[in-house]
């Protein structure tokens, strides 16, 4: 289990990190997810001992981070952002003299790892000659070498193409089965993707701490769009109106088919409703869609409310 | 607590680094061109058995080469930002400069080692007397630690290899100076002669070894780690 309490880092007169609590479960998958400067990479680089706080206290299974960095930088795994790993060596001797420093004296170690993040056809090349997203798999192996209680991805995803990126996600949803995995990401749909639960920064405050399914639910109602011919806007938005539990109608676009949508309450879902009127009416239904408002909403209404930029 | 395996692990890593690039090889071979020149120039001339004059010139050609082979060993990481990696790998910042001291220090081994050749064409020209080539030798070894600690302090101050280099020999090059300076100081400021690391190189080449000059030698070592090590954590 790791707690944040009351974390704050400036660097300079830039508040960076300011003043963040929050505590990670084990065996969870954790997004700590914020637009660009929100303090997530900050954030991650005083979890692992790279930077020191101001002022608040970190505590990594019953270790401050204080007091025994040494035993915490043996318990997590981090891959720090773009994977900035030496240029100058093979990928076997990096990952050979990694697992030397780590205490990992198996050398078939090594091998397993090329056989999890699918490097084994690059071991004998040099980091430097590697494609981003190869670099970003090697630091992936390196993160994961000693077999961590938890692993610190920092923008795991960055510069993958997007049949690696869904493998990488799923490589990070099978460790997060029995790890701990805390990952930062500014891409929605990662987090939906891949984690149990989100944590949301902007300008180094946290804006939501709760589970990917909870944040979406609290996003508002649920959405219904459909698509009608025989009718116009007017008497079908008065008409929809009046079934119980609507709370909004809006256009969305006329042309031979009217596009509406219909926002509803919460908990009820009226799509019967809205069919047995569109078949009372002889309108001619040609699409009924449910639109779950997804995180991206919750996203920008948290991270853009108070002037901040989008 | 201090470890040694660790110091010993990043040793191993930087001394391949540095025969994997083509730097080691450039920087011996301008220092066994320069040495073999000054070496030989006058070796035959004077006709005698000795390898004074390799030790006389050594000083100097370290206050160049020596930041030359250190300039890279922090700035290179914290420029490509592998220092981040390197700093959260399970290792104190003490382990990491003494793992760097070191590696620098077997690198100016390896690069002295083919001067031995100087010693043996010494040995076939005639009887030489060895306290001052071991002295030599070994005043070559304690210096190079110390100008390898200044160097690697610049190198952890600066991103930039070329800023580090430059510091690093104004550097070794004033304490080279200090004692060549003390002349024209007036005689009660003489005591500054002992700041130089000529002065106490040259003490140590002449075959005596006195533990002033070890002193010395030994407390910039410290002082310099001791600096690069506060100075790296400061900046977290």
């Amino acid at each position: 289990m790791i707690s944040v309490n009351g974390l704050i880092k400036s660097y300079g007169n830039f508040r960076a990190v300011d003043d963040i609590s929050f505590t990670i479960r084990d065996g969870e998958i954790t997004g700590l997810l914020g637009p660009n400067g929100a303090g997530k990479t900050t954030t991650m680089r005083m979890m692992t001992c790279y930077l020191q706080p101001d002022s608040g206290s970190i505590m990594v299974n019953d270790c401050r981070i204080d007091e025994k960095p040494l035993e915490i930088k043996k318990m997590i795994g981090y891959l720090p952002e773009s994977a900035p790993i030496y240029g100058d060596m093979l990928v076997y001797d990096y990952l050979a003299y990694i697992a030397q420093i780590r205490n990992v004296s198996d050398k078939k170690r090594i091998n397993e790892m090329g056989d999890l993040c699918g490097i084994n056809e690059v071991m004998h090349k040099n980091v430097r000659e590697l494609s981003k997203g190869y670099k970003q798999r090697v630091g992936l192996a390196h993160a994961m070498i000693h077999d961590p209680d938890i692993l610190v991805l920092d923008e795991p995803t960055s510069g993958l193409d997007p049949n690696q990126i869904i493998e990488i996600r799923n490589l990070i949803k099978e460790i997060g089965k029995r790890k701990t995995v805390i990952l930062s990401t500014h891409i929605l749909s990662e987090v939906e993707a891949t984690c149990d639960r989100a944590i949301i920064i902007n300008r180094g405050n946290i804006v939501a701490d709760d589970s990917t399914a909870n944040l979406q639910a609290s996003a508002g109602g649920n959405n219904i769009i459909i698509k009608v011919k025989g009718v116009d806007y007017a008497t079908m938005s008065t008409s929809f109106r009046e079934i119980f539990g609507v709370t909004d109608v809006q256009q969305v676009s006329v042309d031979e088919l009217v596009t509406v949508k219909i926002t509803t309450s919460k908990d009820s879902d009226l799509r019967p409703n809205i069919f047995k009127m569109v078949a009372e009416k002889g309108w001619v239904l040609y699409e009924m869609r449910q639109d779950q408002l997804s995180l991206e909403n919750v996203f920008r209404e948290l991270t853009t409310g108070g002037g901040a930029n989008a | 607590m201090l470890s040694f395996k660790e110091p010993f692990i990043i040793m191993k890593k930087e001394l391949r680094d540095y025969f994997v690039s083509p730097i080691a090889y450039i920087v011996i071979t301008i220092f066994l061109v320069f040495t073999g020149f000054f070496f030989f120039k006058d070796f035959f001339y004077f006709n005698q058995a000795e390898m004074r004059n390799l030790f006389q010139l050594l000083p100097l050609m370290f206050t160049f080469v020596i930041p030359a082979i250190t300039m890279r060993l922090f700035s290179e990481e914290k420029q490509s930002g592998s220092f981040e990696i390197l700093m959260t790998l399970p290792v104190t910042t003490v382990d990491a400069v003494i793992g760097k001291f070191l590696a620098g220090l077997v690198f100016v081994l390896i690069m002295l080692s083919p001067t031995l050749v100087y010693l043996i064409t010494v040995i076939l020209a005639g009887s030489p007397d060895f306290g001052p080539i071991i002295g030599g030798y070994l005043g070559a070894i304690f210096l190079a630690g110390a100008y390898i600690s200044i160097g690697i302090f610049f190198s952890s101050m600066s991103k930039n290899q070329i800023i580090a280099f430059i510091i690093g020999w104004a550097a070794c090059f004033f304490l080279w100076l200090i004692d060549k300076i003390v002349l024209f100081l007036p005689s009660p400021l003489s005591f500054f002669e002992y700041l130089g690391s000529d002065f106490h190189f040259q003490n140590v080449s002449k075959g005596i070894l006195d533990l002033r000059d070890i002193i010395y030698f030994l407390s910039i070592i410290i002082i310099a780690t001791l600096l690069t090590t506060k100075n790296l954590e400061e900046r977290r």
